[in-house]
C-alpha cells in the first residue's frame, strides 16, 4: 500500500457474498505483482481440490509502483489453470491496474461460487454482487456495453469479462480487460465461469497524497524521457510487435500451417509493415504508459449484397498474427483480422485456439478425426471454416469440440497425433520457433511463457550455443523477470528499469530497497512457484517434446531431440539443486 | 501576454492519461487521477475516439460569477484562480461550468478547476495539448 508496508488485500466471497480487508505486512517482503500474487495462491489453493473447484482462488494483484511510474501498467494474476492442471499465472495491462490502485486495494482475492450469474462492481466505497442472469451468453463485447451503461466512472473504470466460451469452460478461455487487453492464457476466463462470474468492473477516488513530490517527480520525468526519447521502446509504437513478423520469417523462426513450415510464403501480405498501411487506424495505450503499442487494425465484411458493409476494429500483435495467421495459413490481413475477431467475441485465448486449430486441420488430413467430427472442412487458408470451426469450440458443439475445448493433452489422449501437437511443458507454443533456447525456456518456464524467460532472445542474439549458457540464461532471466513482473513493470520496458533504475524509482516513493533484496526477491519467487508446481503434481521428468519441433528447421538449423533433452536434463537437476538449498533456508 | 491551455489535437491521443497523473501529483500532491483538472475520456466506450475536458479559459467565467464568496476570481487571459480561504465547497461553480471542466475533491472540500500552468502539456507524449498565448 502507497505510503505504509503492508499488502492490503481485498478477499471475496462469492458463496456468501462477503467481502474483508487484510493489511498483510508479512507478504510486503514480496512487493506486489506476481510476488504476492504467487505467495496468496500458495496459501489459499487447495492441492487436492480439481482446479474448478468452487474453493479455488483467483488472485490479481498490483505492485508499488503501479500506474504512477510510466509503463508500470500491468495486473498479475493468479490460479490454479485448468488448461494444465498446475500453476497459473497470467499478465493484462489496460486500466485495471490503475482502478485497483485507486480504488485502494493491492490485490483481490476471489473465492467461491457465485449461486447465480453474478458481476462484481467493486469501489473505493463499495463492494457489491450484482445479478448478471441476463448477461450470461453475451459476447464480450456486448457484457463490455451492458456494464458500462450499467455502472458509473467512465474514463476511471476498468471492466473486466468472460465470453461464451468462459462460460462453458473450454480451458483456454480468457478475461478480456478493457476490451483490447486481455489474461488471456492458461484459462482464467474458465475460473471467472467456473465461479459463475461474468465481470467484475472496479473503479475509485481515493485520496492518495504524494510523500515526496520533488523526488518523486523528479524520477517520474528521468524515467519518462527514458521511456519516449531514447529508442528503448520505440519499436512498440511504429509497427508494434508484429514487426517480429517479417524478421521471424526472414530466419526460419515463423511457425506456419502447423510448424510444417518455419518460413511463409505469405510472410508479407500479413507482416507488421503491411498491416500498418493497410489496416491500422489507430494507436492507444494502457493507463501510465506514454508509448502507446496497442495497434488497432481494421477490416470491412460485406454482410449483405448491394454494398452492404460493416466496419469492424480489433486489436492485433505478433502473438495473433502468428498464431490466427501463418500457423493456419492465412494469406491477408483482412482475413486475420477477422478470425481475431471471432476469438475476441467468444472469448478464447488466441494463441491456443490458432495451435488447436492447426492441429486439427493436420489431424483431418491425416485421417485421425474426420469431418463428421469437425463438422466443417479445416484446411489451412480456409479463413470461412475456421471462423466457424472458433464458434464450435466456445459453444462446445459436439464431443470432438468438447475435447479440443480442453486444449492438445486431452485431444492427443482421444485422438492421437502427439507428434505434431505443439506443446511445449503442457502449453500450446507461442509464436517463436527459434530454436533451443525458446524450447527450453517455454517448456520450464512457470506459466510456460515466451515471457518467462525469453529463451527466443537468447536465439537471436548469442553468437553460438553453448548449452551450458542457455540453461544459465534460462534461469537467470526468469528470475530478474520476477523482479519486474512483482512491480507490475510492463517487459516492453525491461531495458528502460534496469535495477538502478527500479531502486531509484522505489526509493523516492520511500521504499528503501538494495540491490540484494531485489536478487533475493526474484529468487524467492522462482522457488515458490516451483514449489506450487510441486504440490500440484507438476514435474518435467520423462517429459516427451513433441517430434514436429525437430522436423522443421530453427534459425539454427533443425534442433537435435537428444541435445533438447540433454539441456532439459541440465535444467532439471541444477533447479532442483538450488531448490533444495532454498528450502533449507526457509 | 498570458497563456491557456488548448486541446486541439486529440486526434492523436493514445489514452495514456499521463497528463491526468501530472496535473494530480504536481498541482494536487496526488497519485490519484481523480485529482486531476484536465479529464481524458473516451466519447463512450474504448473503440471511440478520445476526449479532453479542459478548462476552456472564459473571459467571462460563470463559475467565477456563480461563486457566492468570490473564491473563484477571474485571472488575466481567462480562466480563474481558487483562493482557497474563500472556497465554503458549495458547489455551484460546478454546475455553472457548462463544459463540465470543474469537479470536487471531496477530500480536501475544494473544487478541482485549472491554473493554466501547462505541466500537462509538457509531459503529453503525442503533442496533444499545447499552450496558446492570449490577450489579457
Amino acid at each position: 500500500m502507497l505510503g505504509n508496508d503492508f499488502i492490503r488485500v481485498l478477499y471475496i466471497d462469492l458463496q456468501n457474498r462477503k467481502a474483508d480487508i487484510k493489511e498483510r505486512k508479512d507478504l510486503y517482503r514480496y512487493l506486489g505483482g506476481t510476488g504476492v500474487a504467487a505467495k496468496l495462491l500458495e496459501e489459499n489453493m487447495k492441492k487436492d481440490l480439481p482446479p474448478l473447484h468452487k474453493e479455488q482462488p483467483l488472485i490479481i494483484s498490483i505492485g508499488p509502483l503501479s500506474t504512477i511510474f510510466p509503463v508500470v501498467t500491468k495486473a498479475v494474476a493468479t490460479f490454479i489453470s485448468p488448461h494444465t492442471g498446475e500453476y497459473g499465472e497470467s499478465h493484462a495491462g489496460g486500466r485495471l491496474a490503475m482502478a485497483m490502485r485507486n480504488a485502494g486495494y493491492d490485490a483481490i482475492v476471489i473465492t467461491g461460487r457465485a449461486d447465480k450469474p453474478t458481476y462484481l462492481s467493486i469501489t473505493d466505497r463499495s463492494i457489491e454482487f450484482k445479478d448478471a442472469r441476463a448477461m450470461w451468453g453475451l459476447d464480450i463485447e456486448e457484457v463490455g456495453r451492458v456494464v458500462r451503461e450499467r455502472e458509473p466512472g467512465p474514463g476511471k473504470r476498468s471492466i473486466i469479462r468472460i465470453g461464451r466460451a468462459g462460460e462453458n469452460l473450454v480451458t483456454y478461455s480468457c478475461v478480456n480487460v478493457d476490451t483490447y487487453r486481455h489474461f488471456g492464457r492458461l484459462g482464467m476466463g474458465t475460473v471467472f465461469g467456473s465461479k459463475n462470474l461474468k465481470a467484475m468492473i472496479i473503479m475509485g477516488e481515493r485520496d492518495l497524497p504524494i510523500s515526496n513530490l520533488k523526488e518523486y517527480f523528479k524520477t517520474y520525468q528521468e524515467i519518462y524521457k527514458k521511456a519516449t526519447q531514447t529508442d528503448a521502446m520505440a519499436k512498440y509504437h511504429e509497427l508494434g510487435t508484429p514487426i517480429n513478423i517479417k524478421v521471424l520469417n526472414a530466419i526460419n523462426s515463423l511457425p506456419t500451417k502447423n510448424l510444417l513450415q518455419s518460413t511463409f510464403e505469405h510472410a508479407d501480405d500479413i507482416s507488421g509493415e503491411t498491416f500498418a498501411e493497410k489496416n491500422l487506424i489507430r494507436k492507444v495505450s494502457c493507463t501510465g504508459c506514454p508509448i502507446g503499442c496497442i495497434h488497432i487494425g481494421q477490416f470491412r465484411r460485406e454482410f449483405d449484397k448491394g454494398y452492404e458493409y460493416e466496419s469492424i476494429a480489433v486489436s492485433y500483435d505478433h502473438e495473433l498474427i502468428y498464431a490466427l495467421g501463418s500457423l493456419l495459413g492465412i494469406r491477408t490481413s483482412d482475413e486475420v483480422l477477422e478470425i481475431i475477431e471471432e476469438v475476441e467475441l467468444a472469448g478464447l485465448d488466441a494463441m491456443t485456439t490458432g495451435v488447436v486449430l492447426a492441429w486439427a486441420t493436420e489431424a483431418l488430413q491425416k485421417g485421425l478425426i474426420t469431418k463428421q467430427d469437425t463438422l466443417v472442412d479445416l484446411e489451412f487458408g480456409n479463413t470461412k471454416e475456421y471462423i466457424k470451426a472458433i464458434d464450435y469450440i466456445a459453444d462446445r458443439a459436439n464431443e470432438f469440440y468438447y475435447t479440443i475445448g480442453n486444449g492438445l493433452n486431452e485431444a492427443v489422449k482421444k485422438y492421437g497425433g502427439q507428434e505434431f501437437a505443439l506443446l511445449y511443458g503442457g502449453n500450446e507454443m507461442a509464436g517463436y520457433h527459434t530454436g533451443y533456447a525458446f524450447a527450453l525456456g517455454q517448456t520450464v518456464g512457470a506459466r510456460h511463457s515466451h515471457l518467462d524467460n525469453a529463451g527466443y532472445s537468447y536465439d537471436q542474439t548469442a553468437k553460438e550455443l553453448r548449452d551450458e549458457e542457455i540453461v544459465d540464461y534460462v534461469i537467470k532471466e526468469e528470475k530478474e523477470r520476477n523482479v519486474l513482473t512483482s512491480l507490475c513493470i510492463c517487459l516492453f520496458a525491461r531495458k528502460v528499469y534496469d535495477r538502478p533504475t527500479i531502486l531509484k524509482a522505489l526509493h523516492s516513493i520511500g521504499i528503501d530497497w538494495t540491490d540484494d533484496d531485489l536478487t533475493r526477491l526474484g529468487n524467492d519467487i522462482f522457488f515458490t512457484k516451483l514449489k506450487i508446481k510441486k504440490e500440484l503434481g507438476f514435474s518435467l521428468e520423462n517429459y516427451r517434446f513433441p517430434k514436429r519441433v525437430f522436423e522443421t528447421p530453427t534459425l539454427w538449423g533443425r534442433m537435435d531431440e537428444e541435445r533438447l533433452n540433454k539441456l532439459l536434463k541440465m535444467y532439471i537437476e541444477r533447479v532442483e539443486k538450488e531448490y533444495a538449498d532454498w528450502s533449507r533456508g526457509q | 501576454m498570458t497563456k491557456v491551455l488548448r486541446a486541439d489535437n486529440m486526434n492523436k491521443c493514445l489514452g495514456c492519461f499521463t497528463c491526468m497523473l501530472t496535473c494530480a501529483a504536481v498541482n494536487h500532491n496526488n497519485h490519484n487521477l481523480a485529482k486531476s483538472s484536465i479529464k481524458v475520456k473516451t466519447r463512450g466506450g474504448l473503440q471511440s475516439k478520445f476526449a479532453a475536458t479542459i478548462c476552456v479559459a472564459c473571459k467571462e467565467p460563470a463559475c467565477a460569477e456563480a461563486c457566492p464568496t468570490n473564491a473563484l476570481v477571474r485571472r488575466p487571459g481567462g480562466g480563474v484562480k481558487l483562493i482557497r480561504e474563500r472556497c465554503i465547497a458549495c458547489e455551484k461553480c460546478v454546475s455553472a461550468c457548462i463544459v463540465g471542466s470543474i469537479h470536487m475533491d471531496y477530500d480536501r472540500k475544494i473544487p478541482i478547476v485549472c491554473k493554466h500552468c501547462g505541466a500537462c502539456v509538457r509531459m503529453c507524449p503525442h503533442n496533444c495539448l499545447s499552450m496558446e498565448e492570449v490577450m489579457e
